[in-house]
């Protein structure tokens, strides 16, 4: 087995919801609600899920951008909440980087792509200009742009040049694990399919891991070795990419899934039952009792608006937070 | 043989800017039928968007431009008509649902208010008989208790149930044909699946005919009869949904659909088209998709490419097909 380079363990996040003048802490919205999970060295985990599951705050924290309601962060074995300050500087950052959603919006546009890419390397490096200067070239061929790309400034680029250009920037302290928040989901159709299989490249490459963070389902199963499915702040299910896919449970996760299957009209005769869900996803402010997928769930018996589910283990790769799989 | 709604020939649409005209769309020629979904698909900037606005004779002014073609909806030439004659056909005859929900409704009025508008404009009613009308285009959209969330606005209502309002909008006065531009691609996964669920129902208790512009496959393969393929300002291929996906012709939708991951099998290596579409501004003399073709010849970049039927509709531009 791999070695595990980033491990969660029932983390939590809960922002209070205040009123009044006095600022009074009247609810909590629980946008994370005990999730656990790991990221082994040159894999890569998926976090799947709709808007407002969760997904992007369980980036951010691993990030250090949001601080921990509970739970724990293991970076390579050690517990983050025991680094210094200067610890997380030296050790935690270099070694986590981040891919944001959209290239027009993640790079400075008064800038030149030689000091985006090369800004973390001046911040948290000794490195003279001039190795700054090699080491910018060389990561921008690596993801496919010229060097001479280093003198323009990112509005010169098209969309897939910008992701590369941020793709770059996220490599160049050499990271063992880079966040990819929705890496591909604004680009175009024909763009997508050169930006993932260039972060495949790399990873084989450098044997790096990845976080990534998306809605697209076969997106995923292209990019992914374990996923986990999120909804309203849990995760629902978890494991191994092809066994999750090949034999979903959880009745969010078919649905999902059957959302996302590419089916041609006069293939209904195959007998592809296409699973359509009923309402939208409550509010985590006030999540219902028990599972918190029972109000939408075509399978729900009446334990399930009462007690809460456990994450069992089916099998040695997978796991379920149902009641109808024990 | 069913009757045909709308008939677009050789449209071409060009925006006048300080850098040269923009030939976003360039002769772009295809039909829909009574009761027919067609898929116009393709990627940003490929002309998709400017030919439904083209449709509706809203394209911004002064710098759009239809600079010629002939786009005959019922029977008759609107381009021929004078701004007043197509206010009367918008809505009535002709309506869009735009990709954004949050930009298309306006957040100081309530939802009632606003579908109000184009029930008062197009059929004169009195107010209490445009209420009805307003609950009836609701419930057809499936808005639960449709009679108390008239008095909403935007606003409190979630992204799933505003994108039900805007085509309730476009329903009220049940136009023979729908351009519906991108309307789930800002939704999510399951109520996208359940937003084209209702689509295809009420297709079928209307009888409308409808437009789905997109640039994904996946929505193509659910929902449309046929389909058009656009790629910088032309459509390259035009066919039945499970021909195009069984039998392109083209090597633009053959790469697309390549391109694609697929849930139902585990790719090991996706297939991906080098380079980018090129400038509308500037564009190759031959076939626009020579630079980035596998299967390019010397005449592709010398000359464009002729429309040829390969049989039963099946309309490609290429040269390779004979």
């Amino acid at each position: 087995m791999a070695e595990v380079i980033l491990e969660g363990k029932n983390l939590t996040k809960h922002y209070p919801v205040t009123k009044g003048l006095l600022q009074r802490t009247i609810g909590w919205v629980r946008a994370i609600d005990g999730i656990s999970f790991t990221i082994e060295q040159g894999k890569t985990l998926s976090l799947v899920g709709e808007s407002g599951a969760g997904k992007t705050t369980t980036a951010r924290m691993i990030l250090l951008l949001e601080k921990l309601t509970s739970g724990t962060i293991l970076f390579e074995g050690e517990d983050l909440s025991t680094f210094s300050a200067s610890e997380i500087k030296s050790k935690y950052r270099p070694n986590v980087q981040s891919v944001q959603q959209n290239p027009w919006s993640s790079m400075n546009p008064r800038m030149r792509v030689r000091d985006i890419v090369g800004e973390p390397l001046a911040v948290n490096t000794k490195m003279t200009k001039q190795q700054i200067r090699s080491r910018v070239e060389e990561i921008l061929d690596q993801v496919g742009l010229r060097a001479d790309h280093a003198n323009l400034y990112p509005h010169e680029f098209s969309g897939g040049q910008r992701q590369r250009i941020a793709v770059a920037r996220a490599l160049a302290l050499s990271p063992n694990l880079v966040v990819l928040d929705e890496p591909v989901s604004a680009l175009d159709v024909s763009i997508r399919a050169q930006i993932m299989n260039l972060l495949k490249d790399l990873q084989d490459q450098h044997n790096l891991s990845y976080l990534v963070i998306a809605h697209n389902l076969a997106t995923v199963r292209y990019m992914s070795h374990s996923v986990a499915i999120m909804y309203l702040g849990e995760i629902v299910e978890y494991g191994e990419a092809e066994e999750l896919f090949l034999n979903p449970l959880h009745p969010y996760t078919k649905a999902l899934i059957s959302a996302s299957i590419l089916t041609l009209p006069e293939d209904e005769t195959d007998e592809i039952q296409q699973i359509i869900l009923s309402g939208e996803m409550p509010s985590p402010l006030n999540p219902p009792p028990g599972c918190r997928f029972h109000t939408r769930c075509s399978e729900a018996s009446a334990q399930c608006s009462e007690i809460v589910p456990e994450m069992r283990q089916v099998k040695a790769n997978h796991q379920v937070k149902c009641h109808h799989h024990v | 043989m069913s009757k045909t709604v709308l008939q677009v020939e050789d449209l071409h649409t060009s925006f006048y800017t300080r850098s040269g005209e923009v030939k976003a769309v360039d002769g772009v020629s295809f039909h829909v039928d009574e009761k027919e979904i067609f898929g116009l698909v393709g990627e940003s900037a490929c002309g998709k968007t400017v030919t439904g606005l083209s449709l509706l004779r809203l394209l911004p002014e002064p710098s759009g431009n239809i600079v010629k073609g002939r786009i005959i909806l019922n029977g008759r030439d609107i381009l021929g008509l004078s701004k007043k004659e197509m206010r009367n056909v918008r809505g009535k005859e002709i309506s869009m649902i735009l990709q954004d929900p949050m930009t298309s409704l306006n957040p100081v009025y309530t939802i009632g208010n606003q579908l109000a508008e184009s029930i008062k404009l197009h059929q004169g009613l009195a107010d209490d008989k445009i209420n009805d009308e307003v609950i009836s285009a609701l419930r057809l959209l499936k808005i639960p208790a449709p009679e108390s969330r008239l008095r909403d606005y935007p606003f409190q209502m979630s992204g799933g149930m505003r994108q039900r309002v805007v085509g309730a909008i476009a329903m009220s006065c049940r136009p023979n044909l729908l351009i519906a531009d991108e309307p789930t691609t800002a939704l999510d996964a399951t109520i996208q699946a359940q937003y084209i669920a209702l689509f295809q129902d009420i297709q079928k208790t209307t009888d409308v005919a409808i437009i789905f512009i997109t640039h994904d496959f996946g929505v193509v393969a659910k929902m449309c009869h046929r389909v058009g393929v656009m790629y910088a300002g032309k459509i390259v291929e035009t066919a039945t949904t499970s021909k195009i996906f069984k039998d392109p012709r083209h090597p633009y939708t053959v790469a697309l659909i390549n391109s694609v991951p697929r849930l139902d099998r585990k790719d090991e290596r996706l297939f991906s088209i080098e380079g980018q579409p090129p400038s509308l501004l500037n564009l190759p003399p031959g076939c626009r998709f020579a630079a980035r073709c596998d299967h390019v010849m010397d005449k592709c970049r010398e000359e464009q490419p002729p429309e040829i039927d390969v049989g039963d509709g099946h309309l490609v531009s290429c040269w390779k097909v004979k």
